[in-house]
């Protein structure tokens, strides 16, 4: 059980100026063999510019149960965008 | 394949002629430099000094407007100055984390402010004594925010822009229900009216200085434009922010304190603009040197509420540990 190789979470920047986005996982034995297992698997078609790699077993996620009880509270506030205020045409884009 | 961490790379440069040469070609460009690239010192200093200041700027910020949250008039204004307030906290955080990809602590930026020895935005150095204070905040102070902000979203530094890509677009409410607010008083009694427009002529001139001294006495201002940091001048941004916002102090029916203020339609290349009077630096230094109304306030409210929270701090820290040592025992046994 102990010899199995860690997994890790890879992270691809499309390109400069964007942010890394998740974009798969792998199975290496440290940082330097999961960089280069990252590039030679998800950026042979110039996928990206930057690659960050994460252990798997640090990230922790939200429990999908709990999704209605975390996010929906963000769904009725309309009070939190521009367009629930009234300000007349004639203002002008504000 | 060489691997290095996110935080805390060395970032020390030689900086020969050559590597300047070469890091301004990059940003001539238009590429956005990252965390581990290297960069000059005093690209990264700056950073780190204007990050900062930003990022306090949103916390200290919360403090005039966190003031009014359980007077405002109703709930609909309550519910809006909330999310607000909980906004500009947000902000601070993208901020402070932008600033924390160069090299420096949470802990030191903390530091520095309750010292002193950070300065944030003069304007939260003024009191919220009325409720319309509350409109004109969110109308000037968060409509020279926007101005100031929206060509950050394309600074030269990568995290600072896409955290200004985020606030501009949470920001963009801000401003819209800071003037819905003044409406409502300007449609109501010749009591609410004046009270806005006492409001407006505390808040003018404070609101112009946000963007800082003239360009002729903005000592960083050069060479943060020649890297990019910045994509335009004090004056520029201050003369965009007049031309916008005169016309909607015109339509609530209210004037800007400047006897000066007159139009020029020669101005801006022939398309018109406002002169205005000249602005109190002497008021601005003062202020930003400690002596505003309220400076000796907002550090000490900061200062009680990260003392108030230290066994908060603690108490999470103890409790992880317990648990972490818990888990190792467990895997143990
Ligand atoms: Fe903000
Ligand atoms: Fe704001
Ligand atoms: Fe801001």
């Amino acid at each position: 059980m102990s010899n199995e190789t860690p997994l890790w979470e890879v992270f691809i920047r499309p390109r400069n100026g964007l942010s890394h986005k998740h974009c798969g996982s792998l199975h290496a034995a440290d940082e330097v063999l999961a960089l280069q297992a990252a590039r030679d698997t998800y950026t042979r078609r110039g996928e990206g510019v930057s690659i960050w790699v994460v252990p798997s077993k640090a990230i922790f996620a939200s429990d999908p149960d709990q999704a209605a009880e975390n996010f929906e509270p963000g769904v009725d506030k309309v009070y939190r965008h521009p367009t629930f205020y009234d300000i007349p045409e004639e203002v002008g884009h504000m | 394949m060489y691997s290095q961490g996110l935080i805390g790379a060395d970032g020390a440069t030689e900086e020969t002629e050559e590597f300047l040469a070469k890091f301004q070609a990059r940003i001539d460009r238009e590429e956005k430099i990252e965390p581990n690239d290297a960069m000059p010192n005093g690209y990264r200093k700056t950073l780190v000094r204007q990050i900062g200041q930003h990022a306090h700027s949103e916390i200290v910020g919360m403090l005039p407007e966190g003031n009014w949250i359980t007077r405002a008039p109703s709930l609909r204004r309550k519910a809006a100055l909330l999310a607000k307030v909980q906004d500009e906290g947000g902000h601070g955080l993208y901020l402070y984390s932008a600033a924390e990809t160069l090299g420096v602590t949470r802990e030191q930026m903390t530091e520095e402010l309750l010292s002193g020895k950070a300065k944030y935005s003069s304007i939260f150095n003024y009191p919220t004594p009325t409720w319309a204070d509350i409109g004109t905040i969110g109308w000037l102070v968060d409509g020279a925010a926007i101005m100031n902000q929206i060509p950050l979203c394309r600074c030269s530094y990568g995290p600072y822009a896409r955290a200004m890509i985020r606030v501009c677009k949470e920001e963009s409410f801000h401003q819209r229900q800071g003037y819905e607010i003044l409406i409502s008083l300007c449609n109501g009694t010749e009591e609410q009216k004046q009270m806005a427009q006492d409001s407006i002529n505390r808040w003018w001139w404070p609101s112009l200085m946000m963007f800082g001294p003239h360009d002729a006495e903005s000592s960083h201002s050069e060479q943060s434009m020649k890297w990019k940091i910045k994509r335009f001048s004090n004056d520029e941004l201050r003369q965009k922010f007049i031309d916008a916002t005169v016309p909607q102090a015109e339509y609530l029916g209210l004037t800007v304190p400047d006897p000066e203020l007159k139009w020029n339609p020669e101005k801006n290349g022939g398309k018109g603009g406002y002169d205005h009077g000249e602005i109190d630096w002497d008021e601005f230094w003062r202020v930003v040197k400690g002596h505003g109304k309220m400076n000796r306030d907002r550090i000490k409210d900061r200062k009680k509420a990260w003392d108030d929270g230290a066994w908060v701090r603690e108490a999470a820290l103890a409790h992880a540990e317990k648990r972490a040592a818990r888990q190792t025992q467990h895997a143990a046994e």
